[in-house]
């Protein structure tokens, strides 16, 4: 029997429907590379690391937002309120740092210090996430409507914290001992930025818990199907909070990197951040209808979008029609997606039939 | 063609194949005029399929309909209805958030180019059908507001607008009250005497008898027998419809059983529109023991799993292994005592359909394959390919998306999946729903090995022949109560039927 598959394996793999199949399957991957490729043509110093980094560094932002929604979407669930999360998330941050905590019935404001705003600012953005997460849920709200109207709250939560002012200079102060905050943006390890490590870092927990973790698998069924992963013993309302938390988690850490880049932070960062996000999970392969999806393709996916923008710059392709050639590019991603799934189902049913 | 007055609608060597199957096999079938004109037989045996021939929703195979003498084909519903054929489905198409008139006029309102609709004579058209309905329900209210009775009734006001000769219903009474049945069968009365012929399916015999003028019955779609329903009574109606045919046993004889491994005690189930869907239902369940509930559609054993199960609040009490189990506990936590379920709608609440095999066998257990609360691949690699092997499960690998497999072994999937998580109780709710006929003696010697490890088996069906095929005891539903807890040895099909409808 278990020779039996094997060869059958090897004999489909030589025909040619089986190799179209390969390639499509890998064709994020192959699409990077030829945008990658076509770029080191047309513009110079394109491969330079310098440039690659830079490059990377800015991908880091999408990537690390992206990541966190690729289990929401899996979910066949959507967070629209994470580039929200994360301009607050920044907000908070920055605040913190120069104002402090104002304690006014003691006439005094505390400074903390960097080490306890980071893993502060992550727990707002878990929480916001989470209560995206509760409400969707417990009151059954669409994750669409939901996650609109929480983008609205955090978007004008961030604008009343400072009264729509930025927040510049967040060098911290060394007689306050909160010094430090711009270093998670600038600083780097054997010449790779923190930010760049801090992203794959984060891909990798992330692929872990999925491929790993029982949590992750729960995931998958309850975008593959809810009622029968409730029948059988998933406690899906559990899961899915934490799902939304994870998103939330994944915004703030990016407020964090792009709060510490910019070394001020301003409220209205991260305004349609979260559409680049869907952009790569979509790229990636991830199905809006749940159920299929993984985290390499989101990275991969982040990679593609945001080599194309900044390939575009360089090559001095307009602003504008950098928004029409991105547009396409999801476009055709999408519809390629849809071709593979076909194509995918009819060779499960034809290795199928010949089992039977 | 000789013209036969009593006659209005005539099939002759009517044959309909489906990819695999053949559903009707020369059926020839006569309707009687102004007589309420019963079709019944087991599920599979061809009603709903003539029935949609009739109404112009199938075409057929081979063969032709003569309506009054007249060769007649039928493309569409639409020109069914033109020849006066209606027909009331048997779950109910109406759209909810609409007046009555609005849904009587759906599709074709009373409008002409860009003027509005002519509410005011829809209305009326809605008032004069409910009129000859004898109902009074107001054109404008909105029809999720109306009794599923009631419902009904609108259903078949629709069907009766225009000049209606046949009306079909497709049981049209597993939804109701008793009292709405009693309403409807008035109805139908009226309907009779003001000249219309209906054809009634129906799986309630005491209706057919109660309702019905001419009977005809179906089996494994050929046509078997027709009688005038005054010549006749149950038992031959149950013999014509199962045959002669000797029910297969799987049960090897001198079965032994352990302790209790379930009992359920006057467990009662009322949904949210304050229909009692269980009604003070006990029962238990031996270790290596195959309980199959016997019912009719709507019988409350579906609702009687998820109880079970903790889908649905309850009342009453459910002993597992002997010890109580609050009624409040979570899916999961049953799940890790050791109740096991195979859903009923294999693909609404069975299947994970784009997850792998693998996936969809092992994640309901994955609590029982961590290490360190991490997965053990080589753990869950082995459960899986062992109970690919035990179950027999046909899949060139694991990694295959469970939708490439056919419908018999995505049930076996879904069973093993239960099995994995090691049960002591086995809920299997129609599990040979849309499999085929092999299929089937694979799933219940799959159940037969299953009880000879201990585990306890409650399955539900509404067919006769298999629950007396693979039970060691039989319960009956009907309307919510257990009507009848017997060994198989000592009961019938006959004692069965009658039990099924005894619960009104």
């Amino acid at each position: 029997m278990q020779t039996n598959t094997t060869t059958m394996k090897k004999a489909s793999g030589i025909n040619a429907s089986h190799v179209g199949l390969v390639l499509l399957k890998m064709r994020t991957f192959i699409a990077l590379f030829a945008i990658a490729g076509f770029f080191a043509f047309t513009v110079d110093g394109f491969l330079a690391p310098a440039s690659l980094i830079i490059m990377i560094k800015h991908i880091s932002i999408n990537a690390l937002l992206a990541l966190g929604i690729t289990f929401v979407i899996i979910t066949a669930g959507i967070d629209l309120s994470i580039g929200a999360i994360l301009g607050f998330c920044g907000m908070v941050a920055g605040y913190l740092i120069s104002q402090g905590i104002v304690l006014p019935m003691f006439g005094i404001a505390i400074f903390p210090s960097v080490w306890l705003i980071v893993p502060l600012v992550l727990v707002v953005g878990g929480l916001i996430g989470a209560a995206n997460g509760f409400i969707i849920t417990r009151f059954n709200v669409a994750p669409f409507i939901c996650t609109l109207g929480t983008m609205y709250i955090i978007r004008g939560a961030a604008l009343l914290v400072s009264g729509g002012e930025t927040f510049p200079g967040l060098q911290g102060n060394p007689e306050l001992g909160n010094t430090g905050f711009d270093l998670i943006g600038s600083g780097s390890l054997f010449g790779v930025p923190f930010t760049i490590w801090l992203m794959f870092i984060v891909a990798g927990i992330i692929a872990y818990i999925a491929r790993k973790l029982p949590f992750g698998r729960h995931v998958y069924a309850i975008g593959d199907n809810e009622r029968a992963a409730e029948l059988s013993g998933i406690k899906v309302n559990n899961v899915k909070i934490w799902v939304y938390t994870i998103a939330g988690l994944c915004a703030a850490l990016a407020g964090i990197v792009v709060t510490s880049q910019l070394v001020a932070s301003h409220p209205s960062t991260g305004n349609a951040f979260e559409m680049n996000a869907i952009a790569a999970v979509v790229l990636g392969g991830t199905s809006l209808a749940g159920g299929r999806g993984t985290i390499s393709g989101t990275l991969i996916g982040a990679f593609v979008i945001g080599i194309l923008a900044d390939g575009l710059v360089m090559m001095g392709v307009s602003e504008f029609w950098q928004m029409v050639i991105k547009g396409i590019v999801i476009i055709v991603a999408v519809v390629i997606d849809q071709m593979q799934s076909k194509m995918q189902y009819k060779a499960a049913i034809s290795s199928q039939a010949n089992n039977e | 063609m000789m013209i036969d007055d009593d006659i209005i609608l005539k099939a002759e060597k009517v044959s309909m194949l489906f990819p695999g199957t053949k559903a009707l096999n020369n059926v020839d079938y006569k309707v009687y005029r102004g007589a309420v004109n019963v079709l019944i037989g087991e599920n599979g045996a061809g009603k709903s399929t003539l029935m949609k021939i009739i109404a112009g929703v199938q075409q057929p195979t081979e063969g032709h309909l003569f309506l009054e003498g007249q060769p007649i084909h039928m493309a569409s519903t639409r020109v069914a209805a033109g020849l006066g054929i209606g027909m009331v489905h048997q779950e109910l198409n109406l759209s909810e958030n609409l007046t009555v008139a609005e849904n009587l006029f759906l599709g074709r309102e009373v409008q002409k180019g860009l003027t509005p609709i002519n509410n005011a004579e829809q209305r009326k058209v809605t008032m004069e059908a409910m009129a000859r309905l004898k109902q009074n329900i107001d054109p404008d209210e909105v029809v999720h507001n109306l009794k599923v009775g009631q419902k009904q009734l609108v259903e078949i006001a629709k069907a009766l607008i225009g000049d209606i000769k046949i009306l079909i219903l497709d049981e049209p009474t597993s939804a109701l009250s008793k009292k709405e049945v009693q309403i409807l069968f008035d109805v139908i009365r009226d309907l009779t005497s003001q000249g219309i012929t209906i054809l009634y399916i129906s799986h309630r015999l005491e209706e057919l008898m109660e309702i019905g003028t001419h009977i005809t019955i179906l089996r494994d779609g050929n046509f078997q027998s027709e009688a005038k329903v005054e010549d006749i009574d149950v038992p031959w109606i149950v013999r014509e419809m199962l045959g002669s045919d000797p029910v297969s046993d799987f049960l090897p004889p001198n079965r032994q059983f352990g302790k209790n491994v379930m009992e359920a005690k006057n467990i009662t189930y009322v949904d949210k529109s304050e229909r009692t869907l269980v009604d003070d239902a006990s029962f238990e369940l031996k270790a290596g023991e195959i309980v199959g509930i016997y019912g009719l559609m709507g019988a409350g054993r579906t609702e009687m799993f998820e109880c079970i199960l903790g889908k649905t609040t309850y009342q009453g009490t459910i002993l597992i292994d002997e010890v109580p189990i609050h009624s409040k506990m979570k899916t999961a936590q049953r799940i890790k005592l050791g109740v096991g379920l195979v859903p009923e709608d294999r693909k609404q609440s069975g299947i994970f359909p784009v997850s792998s095999v693998s996936n969809n066998l092992s994640v309901a257990s994955l609590w029982k394959r961590l290490k360190f609360r991490v997965i053990a691949d080589k753990d869950e690699c082995e459960a899986v390919k062992k109970t690919i092997a035990d179950l027999s499960i046909k899949v060139s690998s694991p990694t295959v998306e469970i939708q490439a497999l056919s419908g018999g072994n995505q049930q076996k999937v879904v069973i093993g999946r239960s099995l994995l998580t090691e049960p002591k109780v086995l809920l299997l709710d129609e599990p040979t729903r849309g499999i085929d006929i092999g299929a089937k003696s694979d799933v219940f010697e799959m159940m037969v090995k299953l009880s000879e490890m201990g585990i306890g088996i409650l399955f539900s069906t509404s067919d006769l022949k298999e629950i007396m095929a693979i039970s060691d005891r039989i319960l009956v539903m009907s309307n919510g109560k257990i009507t009848a807890n017997v060994e198989r040895s000592k009961t019938n099909e006959e004692e069965l039927v009658f039990a099924s409808a005894q619960g009104f």
